[in-house]
């Protein structure tokens, strides 16, 4: 076989990594540039507004504030990067957040997690299943999903919440004093949890089968990807990861609540989409969806503090969003030729 | 083939039409009891709101139970969400069409609900309002709840007299249009003896009327202000996710939380000093109320009084203060509503 | 006589009353490129997917290089070292050439990085990828570029690449410039060539006259089900070739090498 001779190729490769310009100029061309500029613009402007804003204490609360949506959202960027969407995780949280609470009052706070773990597990697998198996539309099959949830958890509470004392369920509201500020475990969980699925997407054949999947279905299948199984594995990743959200949720309020989260479903997809994540699948990643969580808790503390009629933060948010998708669009149009 | 596919549509088309006539049949063997005039046969329509609520849910079951005490039958609906009004007119025009009696409403909206509630009244169907009021009150025949700004006086009023002497308060409130958030701030306001603004309110902030949107408002206010030591809250909920705000900062003995709502696990949290006081509603006695008016309509067309019937407020608190009818926390266990 | 790399022996494929395949015969020499040519309705998609293991024929047989083989599905045919492009589809825009280029085939790092952590070798993909490109004589600005911001023939041209990378047999073509401009089309034209200088036999699929004439060693002319005639460009005109192919003349009328089986 003719081919050009390797060294070609590999002054070829140097050269294009020299125009690529070092790790700065990565970070400006990278996808996350816009949601890290809006947050580091919102953090500026309520720091020089409201003199309570910036400080270690405060900025500590808004992190431990982005949790459970933020590790919801982690789950919502997996399903959205495949072109599909998650209308029902809120509902899911919450039913095992109270299967949790009701099965920890008098037994093993261990045994109750993991009962938790299998209720998402089976719900989110049913999801998988119908959406990747039947190839119904996922808007159609998280929305029945959510309907027919709501009313699960109120049947099987009689709509009655339950308090939680279990160490073990209550721990990620507690964390190390560093510097005089508490950093909750339920922050690091986040942290490791996006760091984990972020490594699984851009460092995995799996990453990059979901991003093909969501990208051009028809171009994936045809180099012998098992699109159905991606799906499937993509919500079951997701329904694990709400089963976190639910730990999360009742480290943050010690309560299993039925009637708790009732919008966690539409603010995850907010922070994924203000996080730069495309609705159409294929672009974006879990880090974009950090920032956004974290833009969409700055925008709630910050306002509140200011004193701002929190109507206004609902405003502001809607803005973002909308905002988050034109520039998807603007960008997609503007490189495809 | 062809007498086969005719045999299969024949059979459907059948089973249609015999579906339909058994439809028709069983709902005209209830006009048929109507026609021959007896107790037994009377319906009542309950629409509520949405019943995540457990106060929404107690005021319903009360209301029904009551109503099979009597042998009657009930037709129920619920608001989806808060706010919810179309899903309420909807089901009246359907207890309407059904011919109901009387229909126990508790409105979503005060003044999108007046027009089907004078149609069910031109139909002779008594409609009275529960724990909300519709805007004019005299849309409905009349209306049994908790006078919500005298609950917000009473607790204003205790907290008067509680707080310490320079109170930095925080308002965690409900959107302010719906009727009982309205009343309980502004009665709050009234027995505290400020107008809103006033410098003793360090922050406000409006909540879902949930735990954890109670604790997220709460922490939000206390970074901002620090020297928070009064909280009123709306209901009882959001005075636990208050109270975890600031447990977690330290501050739960330094601030004193009031709240209105009465549920056994609020009352729980008075006795256990997560909630300094709270104004105890009866959402039972508004659903019983109701449907002994209804009675008194039907045996003999009895209306009940226009106007606003105060199904009662109580103050409980294991701190009186003097001047003020309270009762302590075990009374309040005695009476509360909801699972304990 | 060279054995040939894909070969196809009374092939038949009924759907109802309808026949898409008829006693149909097929050859593929190794180093060529022939191109199927046939009118809308004359079976050769049939013909196509009964190579590629997207139809399983009734009856026949077929063998590649010598083996005969029974494809279930497009794996088997893929395993036999069969690989396919298509008229559009085929690359992931989003994605960049090297993900494209590995896309199902993607390497993992030696050891435990790899075995355990499952990460992905990048350098070494990035490395095969611009080799890939280079022995296609494909020019593109960076191998990390995304492919949406290739042009058409550039995209298709990826492809092409993919396919050629690891196709070990045979390289099918379905209708690949049927959606791309004058130019673009040469240039794939040439990458087509170029796969056959590198050793693959390219089954070309085309409606376009003036291209078959420019790349095919021989063409198969399809109509009715079968392989009505096997000709070399050389010794004939377009005009006759898509006379045969309609009917309007029949395949004795032409000068043919190697006849109707």
């Amino acid at each position: 076989m003719t081919s050009a001779p390797p060294r070609d190729v590999d002054a070829v490769l140097l050269e294009q990594e020299e125009d690529r310009g070092g790790p700065v100029r990565t970070l400006l061309g990278s996808q996350i540039a816009g949601p890290l500029a809006a947050l580091v613009l919102a953090i500026v402007i309520f720091a020089l507004t409201t003199s309570t804003f910036l400080n270690a204490d405060n900025l500590s609360l808004i992190a431990t504030q982005s949790v459970v949506v933020g590790t919801l959202a982690l789950g919502q960027t997996l399903i959205i990067l495949t072109a599909g969407i998650d209308l029902s995780n809120g509902a899911i949280m919450v039913l095992a957040a109270v299967v949790i609470g009701k099965l920890a009052t008098d037994g093993n706070p261990l045994l109750a997690l993991a009962a938790g773990t299998a209720v998402c597990l089976v719900l989110g697998g049913l999801n998988g299943v119908l959406i990747s198996r039947f190839s119904l539309p996922p808007f159609i099959v998280t929305l029945g999903m959510l309907s027919v949830l709501s009313a699960v958890a109120r049947l099987y509470t009689d709509s009655q919440s339950y308090p939680i004392d279990s160490d073990l369920l209550t721990v990620l509201n507690r964390g190390p004093t560093i510097g005089g500020v508490t950093i909750t475990y339920g922050v690091f969980l986040w942290i490791v949890l996006t760091a984990v699925l972020g490594y699984a997407l851009t460092q995995t054949a799996w990453g990059t089968h979901v991003y093909a999947v969501g990208d051009n279905r028809a171009a994936a299948a045809l180099t012998g990807i098992k699109v159905k199984r991606v799906l499937l594995s993509v919500y079951l990743t997701a329904a694990v990861v709400y089963a976190f959200a639910a730990w999360q949720a009742l480290g943050r309020t010690p309560t299993a609540d039925p009637s708790g989260y009732s919008t966690a479903n539409l603010d995850s997809i907010t922070a994924v989409v203000i996080g730069g994540t495309s609705l159409f699948g294929g672009r974006g990643g879990v880090v974009g969806t950090f920032i956004g969580a974290l833009i969409v808790t700055v925008l709630a503390n910050g306002l509140t503090q200011a004193g701002i009629d929190s109507l206004y933060q609902q405003v502001a948010t809607g803005v973002l969003v909308v905002v988050a998708v034109a520039v998807d669009h603007f960008v997609r149009t503007r490189q495809t030729r | 083939m062809n007498a086969s596919r005719t045999v299969r549509h024949l059979a459907a088309s059948g089973l249609a039409v015999g579906l339909l006539l058994g439809a028709a049949a069983c709902g005209d063997s209830d006009d048929a009891e109507t026609s021959v005039a007896g107790a037994d046969d009377v319906t009542i329509g309950i629409v509520e709101l949405n019943l995540s609520n457990p106060f929404f849910g107690t005021l319903q079951k009360a209301t029904e139970a009551a109503a099979t005490a009597k042998g009657w039958k009930v037709m129920k609906a619920e608001a989806k969400v808060p706010g919810d009004s179309a899903t309420q007119v909807t089901a009246i025009e359907n207890m309407i069409a059904r011919n109901v009696r009387a229909i126990v409403l508790d409105p979503a909206n005060p003044t999108a609900l007046v027009d089907v509630v004078k149609k069910a009244r031109d139909k002779g169907i008594l409609v009275m309002t529960v724990n909300a009021t519709l805007t004019p009150i005299d849309a409905a025949d009349a209306t049994f709840a908790t006078d919500n700004t005298a609950a917000g006086k009473l607790i204003g009023q205790w907290a008067k007299a509680s707080a310490p002497a320079n109170p930095r308060i925080a308002m965690l409130d409900f959107d302010l249009s719906d009727g009982p958030a309205g009343g309980r701030h502004n009665g709050f306001l009234e027995g505290f003896g400020i107008a809103d603004g006033a410098p003793q309110i360090a922050g406000s902030a409006l909540t879902k009327g949930t735990i954890e949107t109670g604790q997220s408002a709460m922490e939000n206010l206390l970074s901002a202000h620090p020297d928070i030591n009064l909280v009123y809250t709306i209901n009882e909920p959001v005075a636990a996710g208050a109270y975890t705000a600031l447990k977690n900062k330290g501050l739960e003995r330094k601030a004193v939380t009031v709240s209105v709502d009465g549920a056994c696990s609020g009352v729980q949290d008075v006795k256990d000093g997560i909630i300094g006081a709270t104004a105890m509603q009866f959402p039972s006695k508004m659903g019983e109320l109701a449907v002994a008016a209804a009675d008194a309509y039907i045996k003999n067309g009895t209306k009940p009084t226009a106007g606003l019937t105060d199904s009662g407020t109580v103050l409980i608190t294991d701190k009186p203060v003097a001047g003020l009818e309270s009762q302590t926390s075990e009374w309040g266990l005695q009476n509360c509503w909801g699972e304990k | 006589m060279t054995e040939p790399v894909l070969q196809a022996r009374g092939l038949t494929k009924r759907y109802g009353h309808v026949v898409a395949m008829d006693d149909c015969h097929f050859d593929l020499h190794p180093g060529e490129i022939l191109a199927v040519i046939g009118d809308n309705g004359a079976g050769k998609s049939t013909l196509i997917k009964a190579l590629t293991g997207a139809v399983i024929p009734d009856s026949g047989s077929i063998s590649v290089n010598g083996v005969q083989v029974q494809f279930r599905s497009p794996l088997d045919a893929r395993r036999a070292g069969i690989e396919t492009v298509y008229q559009e589809l085929g690359v992931a825009p989003a994605l960049d050439i090297t993900q494209n280029l590995y896309l199902g085939r993607e390497q993992r790092r030696k050891g435990l990085l790899g075995t355990v952590f499952r990460k992905l070798d990048k350098p070494g993909m990035r490395h095969g990828s611009a080799r890939q490109m280079a022995d296609l004589g494909i020019r593109v600005q960076s191998i990390r570029q995304k492919v949406e911001t290739l042009s058409g023939g550039q995209r298709q041209a990826v492809a092409v690449a993919r396919v050629a990378a690891w196709a070990t047999s045979v390289v099918i073509m379905d209708e690949p410039t049927a959606a791309l401009g004058v130019r673009e089309t040469n240039q794939v034209l040439g990458l087509i060539e170029r796969v056959r200088e590198n050793g693959l036999p390219v089954v070309l699929i085309s409606h376009n006259m003036p291209n078959v004439f420019q790349v095919a060693d021989r063409i198969h002319i399809h109509r009715l089900g079968r392989r009505i005639a096997l000709v070399e460009p050389g010794r004939t005109t377009m005009e006759e070739v898509v006379a045969v192919m309609t009917g309007a003349k029949t395949p004795e009328s032409l000068q043919l090498d190697g006849g109707p089986a």
